[in-house]
């Protein structure tokens, strides 16, 4: 890992960061998400690697450091530095009963189809997309299939007694 | 016999067409015959057909999802005007399977089963990154045999999609030949890796802990030969396909994407490397024993079609290079790690020991628990930067299983890869961008 963290080289104040295992996390509300990101890209932190939602329905429990307040779900954003061979992942905590967040396509633009995915499977909204709709569920699907109040669903199997011998 | 009389008779003349009055009387009548053998009833007037189109207008046309030359079920809407592509959208969704969703229910254990069907091409580097981002939760240390026995597999993996590419490119620019001779020598590695791991694609080789199986005896011939033949095998591909005026003219300029461009639109792998970035994870960010081998990073400069092509084929040669180093350099051991809660216990000890064999029992049938917690890995596929996102609650499932497909990412790039080309060259850029669908729609 780099010696400067991307907090410090942002200058990020009040940003909850937390390292596990190498990795910087950073902990953000909705109403910093846009600021704080656009920081990171105007510091050198040039490409999104990664967007994905995550529903903690089940695991409201999770290790957060002080000062953030759970929500359901969590938008996940990987950042990388192709100069600084630098990576910085971003945890969004979004509300179940407002699931919207700014799109970051204005920023990077790769993301338009991670967003799709994150709004197909989770049903959480971005704000500003320019294409906000399903990418792998058909158009007129009902629900959200990767939050875990969806169930998996199973097709039912009739066994059937093995053929005698002749 | 003079050498008119030989002309005389090998010769069969000119191959165009002829002048229509050095055609004789009963030939012409055969391509009149072509026309008046329509179907019976009334004969359609070309001009009854209205074939006049405004200044304005445009076509929307499909392509696929049953198209052949998409490279499964990718579907493109372009919108063209004459031959010109001017705008496109791929739609994707076709193949989606829920694997994320599937990745839910079943066990750490499993988990490698599932990941390994969704880049059908590289299914190793799947296995990998699973595997890399449960042990990073775990916390376990590899034996150096392992990781080497990953690093070999990986890369021969790499070889035979990047083959397997060469193959579909030259398919979809004519080259029949290229298409058999690329299958060829996927075949001499998908031959390695069922000896190896008992299957030639989804291998469920990789797992948390390590590796299923050592190498088999006498591996170290099987790869040899393989490095042998390659390199040669890639210099005659290079040599038909490279300098190739057909090739050459339906691959150069054709499908342009700038570093900046592609940067922003977070295409990775051979992509962004054409454009000139030499951006590869195994150099940038090594994982597994990269830092250790040396190999090249290859990079384009223009960043067309034949740029990715040019990449794809050097990497072959690179992967060979970095395949013999880890022949020479593996290291003898373990080639799992001996952590009683991950791996479970050597054969042989299942037969002496009930506890043993209660121990396996227990591996297979509940898994292990993963403290709680959350990772990205990311390992450098042979289309571009593959990541796992992996969350913990404690059990021994995952809680959430991301899988970062380079494919799905890099599809982005073809609107503006194809903006302004013609629909014939669109067939080429596809092809360039090598997407897989498996991993695309997961």
């Amino acid at each position: 890992m780099a010696a400067t963290s991307a907090a410090e080289l942002a200058d990020l104040e009040g940003v909850a960061t937390t390292a596990t295992g190498g990795q910087e996390v950073l902990h953000l509300d909705r109403a910093r998400y846009l600021e704080v990101t656009r920081a990171l890209f105007e510091h050198g932190f040039d490409m999104c690697a990664d967007l994905c939602a995550v529903d903690y329905l089940r695991h409201a429990d999770r290790p957060l450091p002080d000062g953030v307040s759970p929500e359901r779900f969590e938008i996940v954003v990987n950042l990388l530095s192709l100069e600084r061979h630098q990576r910085v992942r971003l945890r969004v905590q979004v509300p179940e009963t407002d699931p919207v967040v700014p799109t970051l396509f204005d920023i990077y633009p790769g993301t338009e189809n991670m967003e799709r995915e994150a709004f197909d499977m989770y049903g959480v909204c971005f704000e500003g997309h320019p294409d906000h709709t399903r990418i792998l569920m058909p158009e007129d699907w009902e629900g959200h299939p990767l939050r875990k109040d969806y169930s998996v669903g199973r097709v039912p199997v009739q066994f059937k007694e093995a053929p005698g011998p002749r | 016999m003079t050498d008119e009389d030989l002309q005389a008779e090998t010769s069969e003349g000119r191959q165009e067409l002829r002048e229509r009055d050095e055609t004789g009387p009963a030939e012409l009548a055969i391509e009149q015959g072509s026309f008046l053998r329509l179907p019976e009833g009334p004969v359609l007037d070309p001009g009854d057909i209205d074939v006049e189109f405004g200044e304005d207008e445009t076509m929307i046309i499909n392509m696929g999802p049953q198209h052949p030359s998409t490279h499964g079920v990718l579907r493109i809407m372009m919108e063209l005007e004459g031959e010109t592509v001017l705008r496109s959208k791929p739609i994707v969704g076709y193949l989606h399977t829920g694997m994320e969703k599937t990745g839910e229910q079943l066990t750490y254990v499993q988990g490698a089963t599932n990941v390994t069907r969704m880049d059908y091409l590289a299914p190793l580097h799947n296995e990998l990154v699973f595997s890399l981002a449960v042990e990073a939760l775990l916390g376990t240390e590899l034996p150096p045999r392992a990781t080497w026995i990953r690093m070999l597999m990986t890369e021969l993996n790499r070889i035979s999609s990047h083959v397997m590419w060469m193959a579909t490119n030259g398919m979809d620019l004519a080259s029949t030949s290229m298409m058999i001779y690329g299958f060829r020598e996927r075949e001499m590695i998908l031959s390695f890796f069922e000896k190896t791991t008992g299957l030639r694609m989804n291998h469920d080789y990789i797992r948390p802990g390590g590796v299923a199986a050592d190498l088999p005896d006498g591996w170290e011939d099987d790869v040899m030969s393989i490095v042998e033949t390659i390199p040669g095998r890639i210099d005659e591909y290079d040599e038909m396909l490279t300098g190739q005026p057909i090739f050459k003219e339906r691959t150069e300029g054709v499908g342009l994407i700038s570093p900046e461009l592609a940067i922003a639109m977070s295409a990775t792998g051979p992509i962004l490397r054409a454009s000139g970035v030499a951006w590869d994870l195994r150099r940038a960010m090594p994982y597994l024993a990269y830092d250790e081998v040396d190999f090249d990073v290859i990079v384009g400069t223009v960043g067309d079609t034949y740029d990715r092509y040019a990449v794809r084929l050097n990497e072959i040669r690179e992967s060979c290079k970095i395949v013999r180093q880890c022949v020479e350099q593996m290291p003898p051991g373990d080639y799992r790690a001996q952590d009683k809660k991950v791996t479970p216990p050597p054969r042989a000890r299942i037969d002496e020991s009930m506890e043993a064999l209660i121990h396996h029992f227990k591996i297979f049938t509940r898994g292990f628990e993963v403290p709680p917690g959350e990772v990205y890995q990311a390992v450098e596929s042979p289309r571009g930067e593959l990541g796992c996102y992996l969350v913990s609650d404690g059990s021994n499932k995952p809680y959430r299983m991301h899988i970062r497909a380079p494919s799905f990412v890099n599809l982005q790039t073809l609107p503006p890869l194809l903006r302004g080309g013609l629909i014939a060259d669109a067939i080429a850029v596809i092809s360039s961008v090598d997407p897989v669908m498996g991993e695309v729609d997961r």
